[in-house]
């Protein structure tokens, strides 16, 4: 199997996103470097926006990963409650 | 008591389905093919244009939005970066050399991009990819602006970042990227899709932006590091419509197979000799380095690229043909340029200079099949020369390659020992390439190739001084005719590190920072 990743930028925004992936993706790694956090899991990973309204008490659109997202990997399911990233292999 | 709403909001599904789709009409005045005369001639069949579908779902109205959001940001870090001589935070002023290679050679790619997509988004015949397109050049427009405002900060107090314009069409080392940029400008918009969106956006770019962004965060270049993420964010973007993109060809029709495929071998290897600038830049101009040119290769291209390619098989796709020698030359490439760039010092707009101690034992520990052995010896001997007062500087011109239009500094696969060294005689013509994959890049498309503006070859020419020189004048010095033609400032654009003004100034403004 293949590892997917999703990278953001290492802010108070997505601190959030990070602990969401984390929580939901039982076996996905966080890695930081300088400014940035890497997401990475072998297969499959998903983004929950409920996830991320339970942490951060306040409403989150899935769309807002984009003010925060620094890179991403494999093919990408998107909607309105959850954004999946996956390798067909 | 908040009542519920009754009335539904569309999902983003639905909202990007009548976004995209229905937009266009069938023309009556002109035929189709008439009103879009480029989109079959590359040999690409496609039969549904509605297959074509953004994963993000983007519509143009949250387009705005978040750009907007991404813009407020930067240009606060921008406005703060400015107002607190965020410049004297770097550690170092070695550092400013990446970014007057990223300014001189990267940013005006972006402005070759933005004429690329919305080109390609004028011309394919299906509404949601051309949306897709236009999003994309207004990206690279903001990714070109954004860089300009950035590193504005630096050309008010450093050498080296004026004249980018006049730079880009001219000096000989950023005729590699420009080379790169209009191969890909001048090639028909499927071609340009793929080598864009696929092979540098999808394969490539992670290596760009990723690890040289953190590497600027780690450098305390605040600025360098927002702007190249506020970017990534698009990137991530752009990526996701190069996959598309060529799920999208090849589910279209078989044919598209064999054509996406010579695509794919010509641009990987293309971007990957382009990315030698960036694999010096980690390896050798970063005073804090965050990973290695090689293991960020291994990471993004041999992971991540893997793990596509194996994705890609079904459709009949292989790895690219350089990938194997590209994968080798992970243990060589920056250290070849790095070398190529100090001999050649004194042609360049930008510094450079002997490493630590320090700085080559981090080198061998994370090349230990390769510095030590090849390397370290030459970097000391010229580092000893240096000590004694006979800093090296060739003045001699180098042979380019063709196609990539790099000197011929790369080796052999299998020997690091042999300089990589081919020839093709084309209508009486004798043509020089760094590699067997350049090579049969220009035979497959000689015509085009034929015509390539090599820098030193116009240098021999006599193309390359100003009007008012005279070459039969009896003090006549070439080279500084060259440089000046170049509008390099002399002795503080270019030269050794050591002793320039930009150390000298860095030094004493820091120093002015912390007392009175």
């Amino acid at each position: 199997m293949s590892k997917v990743f999703i990278i953001v930028q290492a802010n108070e925004e997505a601190r959030s996103i990070v602990e969401a992936l984390l929580q939901d993706n039982p076996h996905a790694v966080a890695q930081e470097s300088p400014a940035m956090v890497r997401v990475e899991a072998e297969g499959k990973l998903t983004l929950k926006r409920a996830t991320v309204e339970d942490l951060t008490g306040q409403p989150f659109n899935i769309q807002q990963l984009h003010v925060n997202l620094i890179s991403i990997s494999g093919h990408i399911d998107e909607d309105d409650d959850y954004l999946t990233v996956e390798w067909a292999n | 008591m908040d009542m519920k709403v009754a009335k539904k909001k569309l999902g983003i599904k639905e909202r990007y389905g009548h976004m995209t789709r229905g937009l266009g009409w069938e023309p009556t005045y002109q035929p189709a093919d008439a009103v879009f005369p480029y989109d079959k001639y590359e040999g690409i069949k496609i039969h549904d244009w509605d297959k074509w579908v953004d994963p993000f779902r983007l519509t143009m109205d949250a387009y705005w939005k978040y750009q907007g959001e991404k813009d407020r940001k930067l240009y606060a870090v921008i406005e703060a970066f400015a107002q607190n001589n965020g410049h004297l935070n770097i550690t170092d002023a070695r550092y400013l050399s990446a970014i007057k290679l990223f300014w001189q050679g990267v940013s005006p790619l972006e402005n070759y991009v933005v004429q690329g997509f919305a080109r390609a988004g004028r011309h394919f015949r299906g509404e949601a990819s051309r949306v897709a397109c236009q999003m994309q050049a207004v990206d690279e427009l903001r990714h070109y602006q954004t860089q300009a405002h950035s590193i504005s900060n630096y050309n008010k107090y450093y050498n080296g970042f004026h004249s980018q314009r006049h730079m880009w069409d001219r000096v000989w080392y950023l005729s590699v990227p420009k080379s790169f940029g209009e191969d890909a400008l001048t090639a028909g918009p499927f071609e340009f899709l793929i080598a864009i969106s696929f092979s540098f956006e999808y394969v490539l770019t992670n290596l760009l932006f990723v690890p040289f962004m953190s590497g600027a965060a780690y450098n305390g270049d605040m600025s360098t590091v927002t702007f190249g993420f506020s970017a990534q964010s698009d990137e991530s973007r752009h990526m996701t419509l190069g996959i598309e993109a060529i799920k999208f060809l090849l589910e279209q029709d078989p044919a598209n197979v064999p054509i996406v495929q010579g695509w794919i071998d010509k641009w990987f290897w293309r971007g990957s000799k382009v990315l030698a600038l960036v694999g010096m830049m980690m390896d050798y101009m970063l005073p804090k380095r965050v990973m290695s040119w090689k293991e960020a290769w291994e990471i993004y291209a041999e992971e991540n690229g893997g793990a596509l390619f194996r994705d890609l098989a079904r459709y009949g796709i292989r790895p690219p043909k350089g990938w194997a020698d590209a994968c080798e030359a992970k243990d060589h490439i920056s250290h070849q340029v790095w070398l190529l760039f100090y001999e050649y010092g004194g042609a360049a707009a930008f510094h450079t200079w002997s490493l630590t101690n320090e700085e080559l034992d981090w080198l061998s520990a994370k090349y230990p099949d390769s510095f030590d052995k090849y390397y370290r010896p030459r970097l000391e001997f010229l580092r000893d020369k240096h000590a004694r007062g006979e800093r090296v500087y060739q003045s001699t011109l180098p042979t380019l390659c063709t196609t990539c239009q790099i000197p011929l500094c790369f080796t052999e696969p299998g020997d690091p020992t042999k300089i990589s060294h081919r020839e093709t005689v084309y209508e009486d013509e004798k043509y020089v390439f760094c590699s067997v994959h350049c090579q049969e890049i220009f035979c497959n498309e000689p015509e085009k190739f034929v015509q390539s503006w090599l820098p030193v070859n116009q240098i021999y020419q006599g193309n390359c001084f100003n009007p008012d020189v005279d070459p039969t004048a009896p003090d006549f010095d070439p080279l500084k005719a060259v440089l000046e033609y170049f509008k390099y400032n002399l002795g503080r654009d270019n030269g050794e590190f050591e002793g320039s003004e930009d150390q000298r100034n860095f030094a004493m403004w820091r120093g002015q920072a912390s007392k009175n």
